[in-house]
């Protein structure tokens, strides 16, 4: 069992049979019933959440009527098409890959990247990587700013603080991966008549951890809401490969492999988890604190982060905001 | 520079940026997080628009909620850095 697994709270245990049977329904009622598809595709990255959405269509939907779609590019671990693969193969689904490197040169994702890197990083040339990292869990008073990690071809790493220019613009040409793959999903699932599945958990699809219209786009979510150790129960449940529920949450979005926790979420996923419950359910801070081994005030500040994330995510989630209501739409 | 003329254009720079509905009053100790004025993105672009406007270096541990997150303590924190090797409030301290 995985060390994430094995230490997800008692207080957040599933009861994996009735969970599974639950959204098992679901799907099949959301997918040929209302909107009227004939199976589903689903980008496929090797990483915990995709898997488990994958098994979980697979289950509700057949197997014969689910796509596995695998979209590496030139930053992606090579382990992500391997393990991809091995759900695909343990599910024994159809599966289609398609490296998204040339669409993303086309549109200048790499070259646009790599020009607001440097204005941090003038050195910046080939062969360096980066990453953009948060501090861990500061004292209270002090922003949670990103740096850009650089390391240089001779293995030499030095960090910089990102200015909003250059932090703005990493982050929207990278963008361009998340929404060419889910362009690539939907033309399959054109094809096949098929409905897109997104795989955020409860974490991500609360905090506004994912690109808008890129992998924040779909027809259904079927995890969105379960805590993130929740996913991995279901997970053992499931059986997903052992080596997928091992595997630490990365991004797969950077040239340097980079943790969800030093790009998003600031602490370990499964004090997120405790923190996020703690929040909507009422718990005060002085209460939750001993239970996730965190000082009184550490997890103030964490309350207050998620609150802002919220605020952030609002424009996320949002609609198209029409001036007035459209009669008969 | 009067601590006036740095609150005008800091709430100048506050308003223009971040209150564009304008149908908002910005008062001088509002907090900028807790009143949804500005996000993280906001405070980068805040520290950008000191160190360029008044040729300051923002020092990482002075990125404090003491330092930035109301039009009255960047005030306090800008007179104390334009008037001479003074440190501002760090991280872990309170406001100096």
């Amino acid at each position: 069992m995985s060390s994430l697994c094995s230490t997800a709270p008692d207080i957040l245990r599933l009861d994996c049979a009735r969970e599974t049977e639950k959204i098992v329904r679901s799907l099949r009622d959301i997918v040929f019933r209302q909107l009227r598809r004939k199976g589903a595709v689903i980008g496929v990255s090797g990483g915990i959440d995709s898997s488990v959405v994958a098994f979980l269509c697979a289950r509700a939907l057949g197997r014969d009527r689910v796509l596995a779609l695998f979209t590496p590019e030139a930053d992606s671990s090579p382990d992500s098409l391997r393990l991809g693969r091995a759900v695909a193969e343990a599910l024994n689904v159809a599966s289609v890959s398609e490296d998204i490197s040339a669409i993303l040169r086309a549109a200048r994702c790499y070259e646009r990247r790599d020009e607001a890197v440097r204005l941090v990083s003038p050195e910046y040339s080939d062969g360096y990587k980066f990453k953009m990292v948060l501090p861990g869990l500061l004292e209270p008073n002090q922003y949670s700013i990103f740096s850009l990690v650089v390391r240089a071809p001779d293995g030499g790493t030095k960090t910089v603080r990102l200015t909003a220019e250059a932090y703005l613009g990493i982050v929207s040409a990278t963008n361009f991966k998340q929404r060419t793959r889910k362009m690539i999903e939907y033309y399959h699932a054109d094809r096949l008549q098929y409905a897109v599945a997104g795989t955020p958990n409860r974490l991500e699809y609360d905090q506004g951890f994912f690109v808008k219209h890129g992998d924040g786009s779909a027809d259904f979510k079927p995890i969105a809401h379960l805590y993130k150790s929740q996913v991995y129960e279901l997970a053992a449940y499931l059986g997903v490969p052992e080596e997928i529920q091992r595997r630490p949450p990365t991004t797969d979005t950077y040239s340097l492999e980079q943790s969800q926790e030093e790009f998003y979420f600031t602490l370990p996923l499964e004090k997120m988890d405790l923190c996020l419950y703690g929040i909507n359910t009422g718990v005060s801070a002085a209460d939750l604190a001993p239970a996730v081994g965190m000082r009184e005030a550490q997890v103030e500040r964490v309350y207050r982060m998620i609150e802002a994330k919220r605020k952030v995510a609002k424009y996320l989630h949002a609609s198209p905001v029409l001036v007035q209501q459209i009669d008969k739409v | 520079m009067h601590t006036t003329t740095l609150a005008l254009q800091v709430r100048g720079f506050i308003t223009d940026n971040y209150m564009l509905d304008g149908n908002c009053v910005l008062n001088d100790d509002d907090s900028f997080i807790d009143g949804g004025i500005i996000d993280s993105t906001g405070v980068l672009e805040l520290v950008a628009f000191l160190q360029e406007t008044y040729g300051i270096r923002v020092e990482d541990e002075e990125l404090t909620t003491e330092n930035l997150d109301s039009v009255d303590k960047v005030v306090a924190y800008l007179a104390q850095k334009l008037t001479g090797p003074g440190v501002a409030a760090v991280a872990g301290g309170g406001a100096s």
